[in-house]
């Protein structure tokens, strides 16, 4: 049989059944990938109603469905997946996706699964090999649900692992949902506030702005920070990299200043962006900053993560006593311990003196329609890097940093955790010792070896000079060094002068010396009386230009100078 | 015949000379400063009219006349763009009229000693008294006859250094002018002839004018040892040739210093006419020109971090390896886009170059700097030493303009400013804004200071197309990720922008 190679890729990477490394040798003559577009049934990507309880996001919208297809995949959805979501069985129909009964068919049905929740144990179940799963997976938690994947030979590739590059952005799932999270945090607690977050002077009294602190300034932080001052609050933020400052001023907060000299503060740029845990000084120096002004506060929203460590307690429960009542706090942090000290995972509860503290762990999926839209968008995208060539075969590139990264379980291999991503997310800040400060003495002692120097320079050239001239001297007449020294002089008073010229008034004075410099006009002058009819007709016609030049320089100059006006 | 009348004139007339380009120190005095040029001028004219040059006075005052009026409409009529080629000009003009002032002197030795050989006496005089028979023919000849008549052999010897050296130089400066003239004003030149405003030699390159400026020292000395007039007019010849083709290679972006430059020369060459002539004056006047135009070049030549040597060769030198590749793509942006962030700026920084000269964006410049200052915002220029064709060319547009200089700032002036700028405009300059003057060691340009633009928040680039520009070196500003091009011609750019502002 005559091999036809016009299948770009020699390897198949997408191979389900087969020895992933038969050479793949395009349709319709390829034997062994039946897989093939053109060949055999196209590629099918499902997504499942999720099961937890209360979890309205859906992995696939009918939009992203229409740019799924468009890389050449089928879609296909479990019946009622989107209904929380605000997307309706018909709504999928229209963008022609096929709506499947049961979990079980679509997982059956679906050569890639896409999910917002890592998988049950259930769900694992029902991975089979050369499927992938592409959802929130968390492998650092999850080991064992990252096991029975790899034993059923599924790959898996986790959102939450995307690493934070410029190029992985649009597939960042965690910031998107972030996002989401810190507008309904300042949502939630305006919700719980009783009072207006912007100030008003009205008919019926003053009504003073409320005062939101939001500590921790990552995406959710100034997401919360940009809802909350758009809202009329007066809002404060705290973060432990200071470099983030200018970021919480462009969002119109104000940046809570710890004093703390610079080498100890951590870095941001080491740990991909994220804060990394600081040192005790630094924390006692920072809760008692935020005593000291707890009491004013209104709002404090907390939005601070360490990775892979519990959330560090940020506002304990002195603070909470000193707030006022009717105060919200709002602990982003919930799902990992809490910021707050008093915070319940999943609850809303009211401390002794009226402060409602909120540490509700699904903000995004309390607005699905907008947090499904995003992860669909985000889902959207990783496929299209999965599939750089839009002809409906994923090519999982284990090179590519992105991909690499993301990818927890291939190829009946655990790849969790990645190597480190060849782009930094973010430069290393430049940490250059200042220079020394010198001491008077050796300004001091500096300034007297310039001068020196200076001095040294202008004797030299002065000797030099003088030499030059006395070696003139010697041979010239005197008659000659009467004018010699006119010339020198005038020379110098040129240089002394000149430097002494505006720069923006450079084009006038070159139209200035180009005027006085038809002061030639007096060589023709004198020469024009000759009895010599050659000399005359020279004479006239060096007169004559110079004389343009002078009226024409002049002119010209004043021209330009009545321009030059003050504002 | 002597007269103390007109040295004296000529002592004052000097005066005024320095005091008039001391006054260019600021704007306000550069008013007056002018005016002490204009009197000084017309002293030292009117004196050597009532004095030595007062033979044929009503031919002289016609021709200063006529002189006049031409001046007058060249002066009146001519674009404030078009300033570098009118300054270029009319350096040609003193030029050549230093060249025949230079050749009448010759011609004037030789009558004055054919006068002397034919009353059978010794010229040029011996050491000592004159005879009285010399004092009786010097009597009978002209002013500058009378001069030259009393010269010793060694002060005609050294009339003849000076008078050739003015008419070499003379001669440079007028070809170099009149090339300067053709590439500065390119299609809308009034030359009969086209000039290729790139650096062009012929074969040979600088071979060619080390061997003409070697063949003129020999000719001078033939000239001097006495082989007659032909030497003198070959010298000139060469001159001229050394003149056009320098001038010709050396390229459209170094034009500033070219200007410059020949301003010198012009300056030198009046300086040698006046030893030659023995006229004080326009030593002192030839010596001022001539350091004023050495300063500037000097001035130029440090801001683009080159030596003159290296502008007169012509060309860029001394890359020393690879290039930085440049990463990222242009990111173009239109009208509104620019109007928004404008809109929303309150510092904003404007950097113009040749191209708002080209494109006659000034007024529409202005306008824009006028509407944004109205609506409360901080506008500033940002004025790059070489920007434009002629020093400082920038800061008279944009006084044309009507843009008030105290918002017009130089370099160094504005550069610490950039971080805390939100939109900076770059409009048609390129080098100038060019970071890879900071960054890339092999760049062409390292190490020339450059206007640090990309530091602000938002660069907006107006440009006419993706083109390197006039050097041909790669802008990395232009693929920054805070920098957006408003591509399309200036003017045009900045009339679609004025209306959507605010």
């Amino acid at each position: 049989m005559e091999i036809v190679y016009s299948c770009t890729r020699n390897i198949c990477a997408y191979m389900p059944v087969v020895d992933r490394r038969a050479p793949c040798y395009g349709a319709p003559v390829c034997m062994v990938s039946d897989h093939h577009k053109d060949g055999g049934k196209p590629v099918k990507i499902g997504a499942p109603k999720e099961i937890e309880a209360d979890e309205a996001r859906v992995a696939m919208t009918p939009d992203s469905a229409l740019q799924l297809q468009k890389l050449g995949y089928d879609c296909v959805i479990e019946t009622g997946a989107g209904s929380a979501a605000g997307f309706s069985d018909a709504a999928y129909k229209d963008a022609g996706v096929e709506v499947v009964k049961t979990a079980a068919a679509l997982w059956k049905a679906a050569d890639i699964v896409a999910k917002v929740r890592p998988p049950t144990t259930a769900e694992a179940k029902r991975l089979r090999e050369g499927q992938t799963l592409i959802s929130f997976f968390y492998p650092g938690q999850n080991e064992k649900l990252m096991e029975s994947a790899r034993a059923k030979g599924a790959n898996v590739i986790a959102m939450d692992m995307v690493p934070r590059i410029s190029r992985a952005q649009k597939m960042d799932a965690l910031s998107s949902m972030a996002n989401i999270a810190g507008y309904r945090a300042v949502i939630e607690a305006g919700n719980n506030f009783g009072r207006f977050f912007t100030g008003q002077v009205t008919a019926a009294g003053k009504v003073p702005p409320a005062k939101v602190l939001v500590v921790g300034a990552g995406v959710a932080g100034l997401a919360a920070i940009g809802t909350s001052t758009s809202l009329g609050a007066i809002t404060y933020a705290f973060d432990v990299r200071p470099e983030v400052a200018e970021q919480i001023e462009s969002m119109g907060a104000e940046f809570v200043f710890l004093e703390f000299s610079d080498d100890e503060l951590p870095d941001g740029a080491a740990t991909g962006g994220y804060a990394p845990p600081q040192s005790p000084e630094f924390q006692a120096k920072q809760l008692e900053k935020f005593r000291e002004i707890a009491p004013d506060m209104d709002i404090v929203i907390t939005t601070a993560l360490i990775p892979g460590r519990d959330a560090p307690v940020l506002w304990t429960k002195d603070m909470v006593e000193m707030m006022k009542p009717g105060s919200v706090v709002v602990d982003l942090a919930a799902e990992r311990g809490g910021n707050c000290e008093l915070t319940v995972k999943d609850e809303k509860i009211v401390s002794d003196n009226g402060v409602t503290i909120i540490g509700y762990t699904d903000f995004p999926s309390r607005m699905a329609a907008q947090s499904s839209t995003l992860y669909a968008t985000n889902i959207r995208h990783m496929m299209t890097d999965l599939t750089p060539e839009k002809d409906g075969t994923v090519n999982h590139d284990m090179e590519d940093d992105v991909i690499r990264g993301a990818t927890a379980v291939f190829d009946s291999e655990i790849t969790f955790p990645p190597p480190p991503p060849k782009v930094a997310a973010i430069a290393a800040q430049p940490k250059a010792a200042p220079p020394p400060e010198l001491t008077p003495a050796e300004k001091r002692a500096l300034e007297v070896a310039e001068f020196k120097a200076q001095t040294k320079n202008q004797v030299i050239l002065i000797g030099v000079g003088a030499a030059l001239l006395l070696g003139v001297g010697l041979i010239a007449p005197a008659s000659f060094m009467q004018h010699f020294i006119v010339f020198i002089l005038s020379v110098f008073i040129g240089f002394q002068v000149i430097w002494n010229v505006a720069h923006s008034l450079h084009t006038p004075l070159m139209a200035v010396t180009n005027a006085i410099s038809s002061i030639i006009i007096l060589g023709a002058l004198m020469q024009i009386g000759s009895s010599s009819v050659i000399i005359t007709i020279l004479a006239a016609l060096g007169i004559f230009m110079a004389a343009v030049n002078i009226f024409g320089g002049f002119l010209v100059t004043r021209r330009m100078l009545a321009m030059f006006q003050k504002s | 015949m002597d007269f103390g009348f007109t040295i004296a004139a000529y002592a004052v007339a000097a005066v005024l000379f320095i005091l008039s380009l001391g006054g260019l120190s600021g704007q306000e005095s550069a008013k007056r400063a002018v005016w002490y040029g204009i009197v000084g001028m017309a002293i030292a004219v009117v004196a050597t009219l009532i004095g030595p040059g007062s033979g044929l006075w009503l031919m002289s005052i016609i021709l200063i006349a006529g002189g006049a009026t031409v001046g007058y409409q060249l002066a009146t009529k001519v674009q404030m763009t078009q300033m570098p080629e009118l300054v270029a000009i009319m350096h040609s003009l003193v030029g050549l009229a230093a060249v025949f002032v230079g050749f009448n002197a010759h011609i004037e030795i030789g009558r004055v000693a054919a006068e002397f050989t034919a009353n059978d006496l010794p010229f040029p005089q011996p050491e000592g008294p004159l005879s009285d028979m010399a004092y009786a023919l010097l009597g009978q000849l002209s002013n500058f006859g009378e001069l030259i008549g009393k010269k010793t052999g060694v002060e005609i010897g050294i009339l003849r250094v000076e008078l050739a050296l003015g008419i070499w130089i003379g001669a440079v400066t007028f070809t170099g002018s009149v090339v300067a003239y053709g590439k500065l004003s390119g299609s809308s030149s009034m030359l009969p002839f086209k000039i290729d405003t790139g650096a062009i030699q012929l074969p040979g390159g600088h071979m060619l004018n080390a061997a003409a400026a070697g063949l003129s020292v020999i000719l001078l000395i033939m000239y001097l040892s006495g082989s007659g007039g032909w030497t003198l007019v070959l010298l000139t010849l060469l001159a001229l040739f050394i003149g056009y083709h320098l001038i010709m290679g050396i390229g459209g972006a170094d034009m500033p210093v070219v200007v410059s430059m020949l301003n010198s020369y012009s300056g030198w060459a009046a300086a040698a006419i006046g030893f030659s002539l023995g006229n004080d004056l326009l030593i002192v006047v030839g010596a001022l020109v001539g350091s004023s135009g050495a300063i500037l070049s000097y001035i130029m030549c440090k801001a683009m971090n080159r030596s003159f040597v290296s502008v007169i060769l012509g060309g860029f030198g001394g890359a020393t390896g690879e290039q930085m590749a440049v990463e990222g793509e242009q990111i173009a942006i239109d009208a509104d886009g620019v109007a928004t962030a404008l809109n929303e700026a309150d510092s904003i920084v404007i950097i113009p170059g040749y191209g708002m000269a080209v494109a006659q964006a000034q007024q529409g410049v202005a306008e824009l700097t006028r509407k944004l200052r109205a609506a409360g915002k901080e506008v500033r220029f940002a004025i790059h030493p070489v920007a434009g064709r002629l020093p400082g060319h920038m800061n008279v547009l944009l006084a044309e303009a009507k843009v008030p200089y105290d918002i017009v700032l130089e370099m160094d002036e504005i550069n610490d400013d950039f971080p805390d700028t939100d939109v900076a405009i770059v409009i048609g300059s390129n080098d100038i804004v060019n970071p890879a003057a900071q960054d890339d060691p092999n760049s062409p340009i390292a190490g020339m200071p450059v206007l640090e633009c990309w530091k602000a928040k938002q660069v907006f680039v107006s440009k006419r197309g993706q083109g390197t520009g006039y050097s041909g070196i790669e802008n990395p500003l232009f693929y920054k990720e805070n920098t957006r091009m408003f591509y399309g011609d200036a003017k045009a750019s900045i009339d679609t922008l004025l209306p959507k502002i605010d």
